[in-house]
């Protein structure tokens, strides 16, 4: 748009919560304009805008990623998780009922980022120490909670889980 | 006959948001697409302060896909300042700067990318001018004027007599205290999308006033308040820097411009020079007796408003009216003043003016403490002011005794048998306490409406900007309790201009209190209407009848209410309304007094200083507020807690540093807020509940007070394991350090 020549587009096609789709990006885009724009998954949040917040965290092959600062070309082939996609046919992940009983969010615009950082954990280590937690989950800010409540829902899923 | 147990207040519920929040469903402002809205993006002045010669947008506006550039010469038939107490902030900037950062010019165009780029080629030609950042230097004869004066505000007051008390102390003590400008870091920067429609304006904004923004709209665009819609979505935390108007005058000028609906979503980098908390020097003399009775204080606090007012009047006088602290005083001289400098304006942040004045009052008084060899808490205990006295002058008086509380914290953190554990010679431990009182800035202006639908569920409306705080589910729980039905038949809707009736503002710690009673009583207004339809049904009256679960039931026959609803309507359909209206002539009678109530902050926390590094660490901090009634008692924890990380923030390392006027850390790399690693390993918040407050049964604001004691106690606590007091915050590992090396050179 800002050049008179034109864009180049990339076609891409990777797996978006379970399902296979494909996209054509520009090089410059990053992935969240990919999710919040073209699939119009909204639940990913932009914050801070350089990798240290994690409001915007998708996992890919089931690692965090922050996608504000990811080319949304990088999620080619991937397997990719948005906060839509944790639910299970529409039963919540453990991890956001237990967010719900636990009062772990206010504002919410976190939790998203939250919780997807907290299940890649769950996910390679069911049963952290409070230690492995919280290293864990340093990369994603809550200016709200005071990061307490969040801890005990973790804290109890990981206890709860066989 | 017994008290009605009640059944839903009181109990922690899940908040009514919490599972659109874990799905990722809930809509915030930046979700919002409106068909056909262009993207805007600021041209921010690179200069502190300096003339704008000239403005040339000409390669701005050619460019293809952009759809206009707003300056300050396109302010034309309308209002071009705006502000809560001073309408001095333009729209955008007109003749002069004043901040770095401050917007010249504002574009609109078919994407964010374009926006951006069109924003570049804006040319704008600077005479600058000398740069005023000090604080007591920007009010000296011949400093450079940022508006009229550098004075933004003054204020002061006084009684007994000062001078005579503090010569007949037997000591007086003087210090200097400094607090930093912070920034909320609200995670979501504000975001707002305008539509201007010829005579009609819509927006959908992260405010957390929209009725303030209503009125201002009105105001600047010459429009009744009707013609004006303000949506407030769920907002991304607020924390104040969403209060009054911010960004809408300026997006709503530019959609004029335009002709279109216009996003703009400010970056991080944006927000940081769009407000912040006001800076602070507070000076404090104060007397007292060798058996530590406090005889008078006398204090000077200047704070720093930046560029512009925002909410710089309010502010300079509360942090004033905060001096006194919790205790007596029988004579007391405060003199405040906020004052201009070429930084981003400061407005509303969490407890205004409170953790400036706490820092330094709950500083001096542990200062006191040691000079005296009187035990700190004891210090206090001593000094308290009692139930029923006045805080301030003229003030309402005390609900209660803060002494109790005090015990709790202190039993709960186990104060009166501690020994310090010290991990090495070069690594202390120790302990520290704060307590303070804060008068709620709030107004008693709020209304709300409940409607009974004739299937027997509800829908009840209200202004409440809902930013994290949880207001939704304390609405729905106090209209449950007094509509007598079951919680999930209740629907809560709030914050839409066109659609819910008139609230003064959410802050201050005032919605559970002052909407509450609102919601309270409109619930109450439609349970009556139930009432007097079931004494017909049944042929009988109203007080014979028991409402309960959404039946109402006499003599073993019950019937819902949505029955009796239909049954007056005479079909299948129709509803019941009522409607709260809470004035400061509330029939409660507790509102008429200033303030509405106070909101108390008692800390005590265990830190541990590596003298070597100069490092800190909060190793326990227990925390208590006051709900008066707690409606959902882990929302209460929630909001304390959050308040006290914060204060952490603020404590320990959050500031931002200019230079020459130049902010330099506006990110969150080189501006960093607490986060996992800095949650205390023991982190406890003990919830005080006498009932006594003035809202629904006896609730009181809280949210607020838990940011004051933080800074103060932990200071306390550094002076406790090194014998080293820090005046200035934060309390950084190298300002650490450099006091401990000081005292120990010296």
């Amino acid at each position: 748009m800002t050049t008179d020549a034109t864009p180049q587009y990339l076609a891409i096609e990777f797996t978006l919560n379970g399902n296979r789709v494909d996209a054509d990006v520009a090089p410059q885009t990053a992935a969240i304009d990919l999710l919040r724009g073209t699939f119009a998954l909204t639940g990913t949040k932009r914050s801070c805008d350089m990798q240290v917040c994690g409001a915007c965290t998708i996992l890919v092959d089931g690692t965090p990623i922050s996608s504000c600062t990811v080319p949304a070309f990088e999620l080619r082939g991937r397997i990719v998780t948005t906060i839509e996609g944790l639910a299970t046919d529409g039963t919540p992940h453990p991890l956001q009922e237990s967010f719900v009983q636990n009062a772990s969010l206010q504002c919410g615009f976190c939790t998203p980022g939250m919780l997807l950082t907290a299940k890649s954990l769950l996910d390679a280590n069911p049963h952290p120490t409070e230690a492995e937690i919280l290293d864990h989950m340093q990369g994603n800010l809550c200016r709200c909670t005071g990061y307490k409540k969040i801890l005990e829902a973790i804290v109890e899923v990981a206890e709860a889980s066989g | 006959m017994t008290e009605r147990a009640m059944r839903t207040v009181g109990t922690s519920v899940p908040r009514q948001d919490a599972r659109e929040k874990v799905a990722g469903r809930a809509v915030f402002t930046g979700d919002i697409a409106v068909p056909g809205m262009a993207y805007a993006k600021l041209v921010p002045s690179p200069m502190p302060h300096a003339i704008i010669k000239s403005i040339d947008v000409s390669r701005a506006r050619a460019m293809p896909g952009v759809y206009a550039v707003l300056t300050g010469d396109d302010l034309t038939n309308m209002e071009t300042r705006y502000g809560s107490d001073k309408k001095d902030r333009p729209i955008v900037a007109i003749d002069k700067v004043r901040f770095e950062g401050e917007p010249v010019a504002v574009v609109a165009a078919v994407d964010e990318a374009t926006a951006e780029a069109a924003a570049d080629l804006v040319d704008v030609d600077y005479e600058p001018l000398p740069v005023v950042m000090d604080l007591v230097g920007a009010l000296e004869p011949g400093a450079e004027p940022i508006h009229d004066s550098n004075l933004c505000h003054e204020y002061h007051y006084e009684w007994g007599d000062v001078d005579k008390a503090l010569a007949e102390a037997d000591r007086v003590f003087e210090d200097t205290f400094t607090f930093p400008m912070v920034y909320h870091y609200a995670m979501e920067p504000h975001t707002c999308i305008a539509s201007f429609e010829g005579d009609r304006l819509r927006t959908w904004t992260s405010a957390q006033h929209p009725f303030l923004v209503r009125a201002e709209l009105s105001r600047i665009f010459h429009l009744p308040l009707n013609q004006v819609q303000v949506v407030v979505p769920y907002v991304g935390g607020g924390f104040g820097s969403k209060s009054y108007t911010k960004i809408e005058p300026l997006v709503m000028a530019l959609s004029r411009e335009a002709g279109r609906p216009v996003r703009l979503s400010l970056s991080v980098e944006e927000a940081f020079r769009t407000v912040r908390r006001h800076a602070g020097r507070a000076t404090i003399r104060t007397g007292v007796m060798n058996d530590g009775t406090f005889v008078a204080r006398d204090c000077l606090v200047y704070v720093d408003t930046g560029g512009y007012t925002d909410n710089g009047v309010r502010v300079t006088e509360r942090v004033g009216d905060r001096i006194p602290g919790p205790y007596k005083w029988d004579n007391l001289r405060v003199q405040t003043y906020g004052v201009f400098t070429n930084s981003t304006p400061a407005g509303s942040y969490r407890s205004i003016g409170g953790p400036q004045a706490g820092w330094a009052c709950e500083s001096q008084t542990d200062i006191i403490a040691a000079g005296l060899g009187i035990d700190p808490v004891d210090l206090r205990l001593k000094n308290l002011v009692r139930a029923g006295d006045e805080v301030r002058r003229g003030s309402r008086p005390l609900e209660g005794d803060l002494a109790p509380g005090i015990e709790r914290v202190l039993d709960d953190f186990g104060w009166r048998s501690y020994t310090p554990q010290h991990p090495s010679p070069l690594v202390k431990r120790g302990i520290g306490f704060a307590c303070s009182l804060t008068n709620s800035g709030a107004s008693p202006t709020s209304t709300a409406l409940a409607r009974l639908n004739a299937d027997g569920s509800a829908n009840v409306y209200f202004g409440t900007a809902e930013m994290g705080q949880g207001s939704r589910s304390v609405m729905a729980q106090i209209a449950a309790e007094e509509l007598r039905m079951p919680l999930d038949l209740i629907r809560v809707f709030a914050s839409d201009t066109d659609v819910v009736p008139y609230d003064r503002s959410t802050g201050s710690s005032r919605s559970t209190t002052l909407m509450g009673l609102a919601v309270h009583d409109a619930a109450i207004e439609v349970r009556q209407q139930v009432l007097d339809l079931a004494a017909e049904h049944f042929e009988t009256f109203p007080d014979q009848l028991i409402a309960e679960d959404g039946q109402v039931s006499f003599k073993g026959e019950s019937v819902s209410y949505g029955a009796l609803v239909r049954e007056m309507f005479g079909g299948s359909g129709g509803e019941l309304m009522g409607r709260g209206y809470v004035t400061p002539n509330h029939p409660a009678g507790k509102l008429r007094e200033n303030p509405v109530f106070w909101e108390v902050s008692i800390g005590a926390a265990e830190v541990e200083v590596d003298e070597g590094t100069g490092a800190v660490r909060i190793l326990r901090y227990v925390s208590a507020a006051d709900p008066g009634k707690a409606i959902n008692p882990k929302q209460v924890e929630g909001q304390d807690e959050g308040a006290a990380m914060q204060a952490m923030g603020h404590t320990l390392f959050e500031e931002m540093l200019y230079e020459d006027g130049q902010l330099l850390n506006p990110n969150l790399v080189d501006y960093r807020v607490p986060t996992f690693a800095d949650l205390p390993p023991v982190f406890d918040t003990i919830l005080i509940e006498n009932g006594d407050g003035p809202g629904p049964y006896g609730a009181k604001g809280v949210g607020e007070g838990g940011i004051v004691a933080v800074a103060p106690a932990v200071a306390n606590a550094i002076y406790n394991a090194t014998g080293v007091r820090i005046r200035e915050l934060p309390l950084t590992p190298e300002r650490v350090w450099r006091a401990i090396s000081e005292t120990r050179g010296s």
